[in-house]
């Protein structure tokens, strides 16, 4: 299908309209959304008066914007005006927010048509999708195959076409993962590049929104729109949108790269060996690509699995039937909350929570969150190391391709596995993204994640497009 | 079997997240957590006396705005998203007895 960049220029220059790009969206989403459970909501009504209201700016002559008449798929966790957001839990079934998230203003100021809301592991806790009140979503290249998560929905969008692009949010791997899964583009920014205004907050410390896409230049599109300082959150960075689009196709030559082991070793051999093909791609494209270590991202996992449920306990508070979404009617207002939050909540989702409560109670905060705290400081100094011997890192976005359903449900340790090399940098609060690398057993695509320190999306999307090129997607 | 957490500690915790547990979930959870917890402990072999902890990335500090009144949603769209609200307020059920 045609990409982001090619429809705005198509919608821009009148070869093309919004309203029969959307009209293109709406076929493909009604053909194919009963069976793969890709979005909860599809705003038909509305996205078509936004789609003719492009094309009546275009037709008066202006400036549209880098998106222009592009639909774009948004995960259910970021609130948009009178548009049901749900988080895939009964406890928010039917709510519509009164306020657009900042990155919504965003896509819409630049031309972007949102079409409807996906379909994520409740609250974004799980790594297939299989957590959501409201069924599991299919993986379009496979259907006996989960899509990954918690981004599911947003990355299912755009590997069954229909959108070139689509919103989801990391938290431990919720963008990568999936995207690794379906063959997909995806990046989890630098934190607080991307403004989380208006995401429904998880793990407040390590929550970023960010670009599903097939091609790299479509994410880097995306990311420029959304990206920039907001007065709205306090832990926005202050500077503006970064120029990323124009370092596109920079290249590696020149730059230091790190395989490492702690990245990639444990993972399936046909992961393993896409991983090292693409370190003789960016080799052979110039880059001085060296192997190292760093021990310490064997710890991340144990910190990740107490440090967000921690920070999950203390956001979900706020669901207990008072301001909005369910509630169970109880004589008083303790047992309302307490048939509330448990009617409400999935299996998932109590399960954080109660780690998170635990991990934070009196006598054992210092045992776990405390220790965990520290870890964390670990690996932002083990990160920090290597940066200073290298540029980007390489490694696998999984250890595994899509896995089928149910494989991993009645094991929580074995389903947490599955993000243990997309942790590390959420902890480390630098920027990582996973593009398609070659394919395993099936025809299944595999996924290779590239790192970096700090607000080096440039870079990251430049060796990405480097290993685009080399897998022959042009 | 381990140790990590007893089948009452999980009750207690349910209590204060304000979820009731099934006999059935109690006993779950309390494996589940149980193998989470386990798998923590490769922290606790760790000497990190002398490590701070680290809250958020960048340590950025506390961002507040000049204090002057600026506009906010309104009221009874906010009202209207709620299970019960009266005399423009939220309502829940009674939180004390009668009084004496």
């Amino acid at each position: 299908m045609k990409s982001a960049v090619d429809i705005a220029a198509d919608v821009r220059s009148g070869a093309s309209s919004a309203r029969e790009e959307l009209e293109r969206t709406l076929g493909v989403i009604e053909a194919r959304n009963a069976e793969l459970n890709v979005f909860l909501h599809v705003d038909v009504d509305g996205a078509r008066r936004a789609a003719q209201a492009i094309d009546e700016r275009v037709a008066r002559g202006e400036d549209v914007g880098a998106l222009a008449g592009v639909p774009i798929a948004i995960k259910d966790n970021m609130c948009q005006v009178g548009i049901p957001t749900t988080c895939s839990s009964k406890i928010l079934k039917g709510w519509r927010p009164p306020y657009d998230a900042t990155v919504i203003t965003k896509i819409v100021a630049a031309g972007a048509v949102p079409v409807g809301k996906t379909n994520l592991d409740e609250f974004a806790m799980g790594s297939s999708t299989e957590n959501s009140a409201f069924g599991p979503t299919r993986n379009p290249l496979d259907p006996t195959r989960v899509p990954g998560g918690s981004s599911g929905g947003s990355a299912a969008a755009v590997a069954a076409e229909m959108t070139a692009i689509s919103l989801g949010s990391d938290t431990g791997g919720s963008i990568r993962q999936p995207a690794a899964l379906c063959g997909l583009v995806g990046v989890k920014p630098t934190y607080g590049l991307v403004s989380r205004y208006g995401l429904v907050a998880f793990a407040s410390s390590l929550d970023q929104i960010g670009p599903f896409s097939k091609t790299v230049k479509d994410s880097a599109v995306l990311l420029e729109v959304i990206a920039g300082h907001d007065p709205r959150d306090s832990t926005s960075l202050p500077e503006p949108s970064p120029s990323l689009v124009a370092h596109v196709n920079d290249g590696v030559a020149g730059k230091r790269i790190g395989l490492v082991r702690e990245l990639f070793e444990g993972a399936d051999e046909n992961v393993v060996t896409c991983v090292r093909a693409a370190a003789d791609a960016l080799r052979d494209a110039g880059a001085d690509v060296v192997e190292l270590s760093i021990p310490e991202l064997a710890l991340t996992l144990s910190a990740y699995y107490l440090i967000a449920p921690a920070e999950a306990s203390s956001n979900l508070a706020r669901f207990d039937g008072v301001r909005y979404g369910l509630r169970v009617k109880a004589d008083d207002v303790t047992s309302m909350m307490e048939a509330t939050r448990t009617a409400g909540f999935g299996a998932e989702v109590k399960r954080r929570i109660m780690l998170g409560t635990y991990a934070l109670s009196a006598g054992y905060y210092d045992a776990y969150y405390g220790q965990a705290l520290k870890v964390r400081t670990l690996t932002i100094e083990a990160f920090a190391r290597a940066y200073a011997q290298v540029d980007l890192l390489l490694g696998a976005t999984t250890p595994s391709v899509a896995f089928k359903f149910g494989d991993k449900t009645d094991d929580p340790m074995a389903m947490y596995l599955n993000d243990v090399f997309t942790i590390p940098t959420n902890l480390a609060g630098d920027p990582a993204l996973s593009v398609p690398f070659g394919t395993a057993d099936e025809g299944l695509p595999v996924g290779v994640q590239l790192l970096g320190p700090g607000r080096s999306e440039a870079q990251l999307f430049a060796a990405a497009r480097v290993l685009e090129i080399a897998d022959g997607r042009s | 079997m381990s140790e990590a957490i007893t089948r009452e500690e999980v009750a207690k915790v349910a209590r204060l997240a304000r979820l009731r547990l099934s006999g059935d979930e109690l006993d779950m959870f309390t494996e589940q957590l149980g193998q989470i917890l386990e798998h923590a402990r490769d922290m606790n072999a760790l000497d990190l006396a002398d490590v701070a902890p680290t809250a958020h990335p960048f340590g950025l500090t506390n961002v507040v705005r000049e204090d002057v009144v600026e506009e906010s949603l309104d009221r009874d769209t906010v009202l209207a998203m709620a299970p019960d609200a009266r005399d423009q307020r939220f309502a829940v059920p009674r939180i004390q007895g009668e009084a004496p």
